[in-house]
């Protein structure tokens, strides 16, 4: 297969598919192509519809490739599909989520502790829509159930991986930096958790 | 019917504490307690007399700062004799206040994102599709309320003249019958539309329930409080069930 069909196979595969291909998969199907020409083929498929200005392009999410639109007509789109357009988020939820996708695994008691309120109705929720899901019971009295996210979290979101979430660090304002001492006297009294997960 | 409106705005009582920090311009690191609890419990009697419903999680922490509050008011020589840890009755709370701040912002940088995704559309498979356009079944609690709209969207006026026909829950439930012979799906509030009496409102609810009962009917929503639609019971269309002594 000269490159030219390479990239065509790897295009038509991509345009087929209605969810993210690991470059694993696109080897298993090309007998054991080498992945990083692969990935240079991807890569030159994204330049040749950029340059053409496509109106869609291949996202990198979920660890794999997919063919997504240009948000860019995103508004002509939501008319379209109105029926894809599922709720957003609440900020209890967003909130929630955040705790888990940063702190995962999670049980319950972590994110009520940092919230100060009531998760139940919000992990139900976020349960419901496959954004969360039970990773296991933590070894502590009463083993409580462990939260973490799902593939459903990075599509949702259009991550790669959760190495893309952003640094906790990254807007903690300098301002609001707490004094050392109370830093080094760090000890969680209240957490049901037993050990807390590292406060980073 | 009196509805308890949860206040959106705060998430929580450390929320409402972020937001009177903010709005005070404190530093986080030497929040003046006293002040800070008074306002939170000034807030707190607002949501009292807007007759909004209290988590106790809020109660809980007007007693913390209450409480951190008689602890500042000790004399320092006492306070001396106290672990070297416990030097500061707010910190405990200062670290959770930025252990929250911390993912509260995570969190809105997560909201960014998600509005950023909802333009971005992938092709999905027919099966998905379909399953997004499923159907929630409308619980009694549903039709109540949004029966109670349709009663509250009529103007007093309305009632002033005095129809003669009484309206039977019979009658109602063959016109419904009628409706979807002719169409597939009956929004809720269209049903409602030609209503023009109390009692022909009632009568029509009642024909609602009692085709909900014979299990001619069944009530969906696209989405959680959306619209309901009414549509015919596809597993009970034959044989037709016949209504007796309504």
């Amino acid at each position: 297969m000269n490159d030219e069909e390479l990239k065509r196979v790897i295009e038509a595969i991509l345009f087929a598919s209605d969810q993210p291909v690991s470059i694993n998969e696109i080897r298993e199907v090309l007998d054991g192509a080498d992945g990083r020409i692969i990935r240079t083929v991807i890569e030159g498929l994204r330049d040749e519809y950029e340059k053409e200005k496509r109106s869609f392009k291949i996202i990198e999410v979920a660890g794999g490739f997919q063919m997504a639109t240009d948000p860019l007509y995103g508004e002509w789109l939501k008319k379209m599909y109105k029926s894809r357009q599922t709720n957003r988020l609440s900020g209890p939820a967003l909130e929630t989520l955040a705790i888990i996708a940063y702190r995962q695994p999670a049980t319950r008691a972590d994110i009520e502790f940092i919230r100060g309120v009531n998760v139940d109705g919000v992990i139900k929720n976020l349960m419901d829509r496959n954004i969360i899901r039970i990773t296991g019971r933590k070894d502590v009295p009463g083993r409580p159930i462990l939260y973490g996210t799902t593939k459903e979290f990075l599509l949702y979101f259009g991550l790669n991986s959760l190495n893309e979430l952003p640094k906790l660090k990254e807007f903690s304002e300098v301002d609001i930096q707490l004094p050392e001492e109370t830093k080094a006297g760090e000890k969680v009294e209240v957490s049901e958790s037993g050990e807390t997960a590292g406060t980073d | 019917m009196s509805y308890k409106v949860k206040l959106e705005i705060f998430e929580g009582p450390l929320d409402l504490l972020l937001f009177l920090i903010k709005k005070e311009e404190i530093d986080i690191c030497d929040i003046p307690i006293a002040r800070i609890t008074e306002q939170y419990l000034e807030y707190m009697e607002l949501m009292k007399l807007l007759d909004l419903s209290i988590a106790g999680e809020f109660l809980v922490m007007a007693a913390t700062l209450m409480h951190i509050k008689s602890r500042m008011l000790l004399p320092p020589e006492e306070l001396e004799e106290l672990e070297e840890e416990e030097e500061d009755p707010r910190a405990e709370l200062v670290r959770r206040l930025l252990e929250y701040k911390k993912f509260k912002e995570a969190a809105k940088q997560l909201e960014e994102r998600e509005l950023g995704q909802r333009n971005v559309f992938t092709r999905i498979s027919a099966a998905e599709d379909e399953e997004k356009g499923t159907f929630f079944e409308a619980s009694l609690f549903d039709l109540i309320s949004a029966f109670s709209k349709v009663i509250e969207g009529i103007p007093k006026e309305a009632f002033q003249e005095i129809i003669k026909d009484e309206v039977t829950v019979e009658e109602k439930v063959h016109q419904l019958l009628h409706m979807l012979m002719a169409e597939p799906t009956v929004y809720f509030t269209r049903i409602f539309e030609n209503a023009r009496s109390k009692i022909e409102i009632i009568a029509t609810f009642l024909a609602i329930l009692e085709l909900i009962r014979l299990k001619e009917i069944i009530v969906l929503q696209r989405s959680l409080f959306g619209e309901i639609e009414i549509m015919r019971n596809e597993a009970n269309i034959e044989p037709k069930v016949k209504i007796v002594g309504v």
